[in-house]
């Protein structure tokens, strides 16, 4: 017995008027590692123990309020920052909108940080190791009594003046509490290491499942297998295999005016471009150009783009053949197509179509400046 | 029986002491389960499976298997979503706002009621998400930054609801799981059982019953009360928007956060009266859980009654005074439409019974409050019956009226909550101290100091 640490010394009281005026004179006697259990928190403690209000209201104004701050930051990003959509007629920043999650996440932080601050870092617990634990001591103070111990730590302690002191304060008993003595618990236990490997596989195979077999069976599938039209897939629905129908015969859309040279491939005649190669055109055409063109014929109409190899090589706009085009003919072409070039009327409309024209011309003039050119370039 | 109200009623009756609280309330976890208890186990679970069932087939067929139809696209899985988060609402406010209030006599009541909330806030959970028919992509329902770049839209009742119900619920946990460390921890010390002593050890954290602790611990539980008291206003009052913030005739209006919020404590207050009768009496707790703390929770139902019944009438006297004819017509048809009948259990329910509640022998009777309270369980689930069907199916434009009849399945699901609810607290009261040990130690005669010296404080 001996050999063994120390802990602290112990009394137990039954009455708490006793305990009252026992805690006052243990604190009067100037310790300050010591404690008085009790099974509930009794009135006057905190007085005769002469312990300083808790601050733990300060965690939870930090957490409080942080918690505020970052729901409405949240919010604010999300929907004004990032995907931005007027929702109700709302302006992207509604703060009344607002105001119901912003409580809710105060309230969330302010709690979850008061509790986990308080546990965790005031008390240390989660802590089943403590000397106190199941002792007599604790057992009785766990039901009805209330004690006072004082540990060995305490500068002022001495083992038998301490008792003494204790004894004095007429308690029912006292008693001499030891560290328990030291239980190793090695994390590299192979059994354990096994439990953990064994749930990290049980984990994974789970999620792998779920993941990417779960969903794609009955019913979790019907969304995917309903009977709709599925992009770049046919349609079992009509004959043609077409998810949407065609316009009636004949069907003219608005603002339609036909073009004179339909389905020629060598047209004898062309338009003339009705637009200067202005700014704001020559910046409508790039856009255009980049959206429409570029995939095939490159970026700077080189033909070099990512496609080539894979379809019939897109051809360079810079030979001699592309340089001597008509700004009519380049119209001609993106209209009607040429060979494998589709036509690409459904989706750019005419001034686009003379936009592009004219950053095409751009573009080649660029490809062949002459010292003229280069110096109108310096002169900007 | 006292019934003297000038002098306070003490929280414990029969002269109990603090050893003796302890063994009566630790008794139920110290003996072995009785036949009635497996018995209630075997009611209850078989309510919930059959809730299961239906609810595995609404899984695999869709909530085509409910009643709900175009116009009434909220039937009964909004209605009892409604229900249960209202049910929840009785035990914060008891573990909570009474707490603030410094009413001594809720220590009783107040575990019971909290893991009421908990449970009841765990059915009501589970109704808007099966409500949404996907229920496996509830996830979507969080702001997650995600491959579609997409984000839940702050501005929507529905998504303010999602954080009100998961800030509730979680909140309603904490609370309750810090209330009772301290009896985790007073159950560690007296049990004999080596497995009990680990459970009860691991949830105790070790909690040495320090005064040093206690400091913080009454101090976290101001803080958590003072949090948890304007958060179940808020919850309901956000459900409610649910409803308001739309402009659906009878929906549209101002009154309904606070009149939510009444009809919940109300109904909430009928369950925890309708539950602790029974426990009481099971567990033999008569002198912790008084008849004097039935009556005092009978006097709130019958003031939240009163409220409710305010609330209806001003509904229809704002929809006869703002001249608004739609409005005028959803309340007429409430009253004389074909879901009349469903109006006027709700009004006789809720309204008229309990006013019997005025007299002090029907407040202090057992068998005349259980009738009275089962009728208000029954009224308030119908009011939200009321509101969600008969707003919905029949709004503006008559071409689109519709009639709502609940299947089979929407029965047995509702039947399966129930379920669930009673398996949780018939578990609950086997498993976990249905009073707060501690609290109730601390309020018992001659728990406390008689004299602090000279030196006074509160
Ligand atoms: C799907 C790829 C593709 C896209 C997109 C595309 N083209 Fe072409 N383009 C071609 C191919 C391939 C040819 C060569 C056709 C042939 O064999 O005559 C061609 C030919 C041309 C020619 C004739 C060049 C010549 O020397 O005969 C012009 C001009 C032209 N494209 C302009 C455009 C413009 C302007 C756009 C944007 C609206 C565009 N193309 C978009 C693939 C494309």
């Amino acid at each position: 017995m001996t050999d063994k640490k120390i802990f602290g010394v112990t009394a137990l009281f039954n009455e708490p008027n006793a305990i009252i005026s026992a805690a006052r004179k243990v604190a009067d006697a100037g310790f300050t590692k010591w404690d008085v259990n009790s099974p509930y928190p009794i009135h006057g403690i905190d007085k005769a123990m002469k312990m300083k209000p808790s601050k733990l209201g300060i965690v939870t104004l930090i957490f409080g309020l942080s918690g505020a701050v970052l729901a409405l930051i949240l919010m604010y990003w999300t929907m004004s920052v990032d995907y931005p959509m007027i929702i109700g007629g709302k302006p992207y920043f509604s703060l009344p909108a607002f105001i119901p999650v912003t409580f809710e996440v105060t309230v969330i932080m302010a709690t979850l940080s008061t509790v986990v601050a308080m546990f965790a870092f005031f008390f240390g617990l989660p802590r089943n190791s403590h000397a106190l634990h199941d002792t007599d001591y604790m057992k009785k103070v766990s039901r009805d009594h209330y004690g006072i111990v004082i540990e060995a730590i305490d500068p002022k302690f001495d083992e038998m003046a301490t008792l003494q002191l204790l004894k004095d304060l007429k308690p029912i008993t006292t008693e001499i509490i030891y560290h328990p003595e030291k239980e190793n618990y090695p994390i590299f236990e192979p059994r354990f290491i096994a439990l953990l490997v064994g749930v990290a596989v049980v984990v994974s195979i789970g999620t792998y499942l779920m993941l990417n077999k779960l969903v794609y069976i009955v019913p979790f599938d019907w969304m995917e297998k309903q009977a709709k039209v599925i992009p770049q897939s046919g349609s079992e629905f009509f004959a043609d295999g077409r998810g949407m129908r065609l316009p009636v015969k004949g069907t003219v859309a608005k603002g339609f005016i036909p073009y004179p040279f339909e389905g020629e491939t060598n047209p004898k005649e062309v338009l003339s471009n009705p637009y200067f190669p202005t700014k704001e055109n020559l910046e409508l055409g790039q856009r255009k150009y980049l959206t429409y063109c570029s995939p095939c014929h490159g970026n700077y109409g080189d033909g070099d783009s990512r496609l080539a190899g894979q379809f019939p090589n897109p051809p360079t706009l810079h030979s001699d053949r592309g340089r001597n085009f008509s700004d009519g003919m380049i119209y001609h072409i993106i209209t009607v197509g040429q060979n494998v070039m589709p036509s690409y009327a459904s989706q750019v409309t005419r001034d686009e179509r003379w936009a592009i024209v004219n950053y095409i011309r751009a573009l080649q003039r660029a490809k062949n400046a002459t010292d003229a050119d280069l110096k109108l370039v310096k002169a900007e | 029986m006292s019934t003297d109200y000038s002098v306070e009623a003490p929280v414990v009756a029969g002269r109990l002491t603090i050893a003796q609280i302890e063994e009566l309330v630790a008794k139920p976890m110290d003996t072995k389960p009785d036949k009635k208890f497996y018995l209630a186990l075997t009611i209850s679970g078989s309510a919930l499976l059959i809730g299961a069932v239906c609810l595995l087939y609404t899984f695999y067929y869709g909530i085509g298997m409910w009643g709900n139809n175009q116009p009434v696209g909220w039937g009964f899985g909004i209605v009892n979503f409604v229900f249960w988060v209202g049910i929840g609402h009785a035990g914060t406010l008891i573990s909570a706002i009474l707490f603030l209030l410094r009413q001594k006599w809720r220590t009783g009541i107040a575990r019971f009621a909290e893991a009421m909330t908990i449970f009841a806030v765990m059915c009501a959970g589970i109704f808007p998400i099966i409500h949404t028919g996907r229920p496996w992509l509830a996830g979507y329902l969080t702001p997650y930054p995600n491959q579609h770049g997409l984000w839940v839209n702050f501005t929507s009742p529905l998504v303010w609801d999602v954080f009100a119900v998961s800030v509730y619920f979680t909140v309603s946990l904490v609370f309750w799981y810090t209330g009772l460390i301290p009896d985790f921890a007073t159950l560690r010390d007296r049990t004999t059982s080596k497995i009990k002593k680990t459970i009860y050890s691991i949830f105790s954290l070790g909690w040495r019953h320090s005064s040093r602790h206690w400091l913080h611990y009454e101090k976290a539980y101001v803080i958590l009360a003072g949090f948890a008291t304007p958060l179940v206003l808020s919850v309901h009052t956000i459900v409610s928007f649910d409803f308001a913030v739309s402009i659906m005739p009878g929906w549209h209006t101002t009154i309904f956060p606070p009149y939510f919020v009444a009809g919940a404590i109300f109904s909430g207050f009928a369950m925890v009266v309708t539950v602790l009768v029974f426990v009481r009496k099971i567990f033999d707790l008569q002198n912790i859980i008084t008849i004097d703390h039935l009556e005092k929770m009978n006097k709130v139902i019958l003031a939240t009654g009163m409220m409710v019944g305010y609330a209806y009438s001003m509904e229809f006297f704002i929809a006869w005074y703002s001249g608004v004819q739609f409005e005028q017509f959803a309340f007429l048809n409430r009253m004389l439409g074909p879901y009349a009948w469903a109006y006027w259990t709700m009004v006789s329910c809720n309204v008229i019974f309990p006013q019997f509640f005025w007299f002090k022998k029907i407040r202090r009777s057992i068998p005349a409050m259980i009738v009275i309270v089962l009728f208000v369980n029954v009224g308030m689930w119908f009011e939200r019956f009321v509101i969600v069907v008969t707003s919905l199916h029949r709004d503006f434009l008559p071409s689109s009226w519709g009639m709502f009849t609940p299947t089979l399945y929407d029965f047995g699901i509702l039947l399966g909550s129930f379920g669930l609810f009673f398996t949780l607290v018939i578990l609950f009261t086997k498993a976990l101290p249905v009073v707060s040990i501690a609290e109730v130690k601390a309020v018992a005669d001659g728990a406390q100091p008689t004299h602090h010296r000279g030196e006074h404080h509160d």
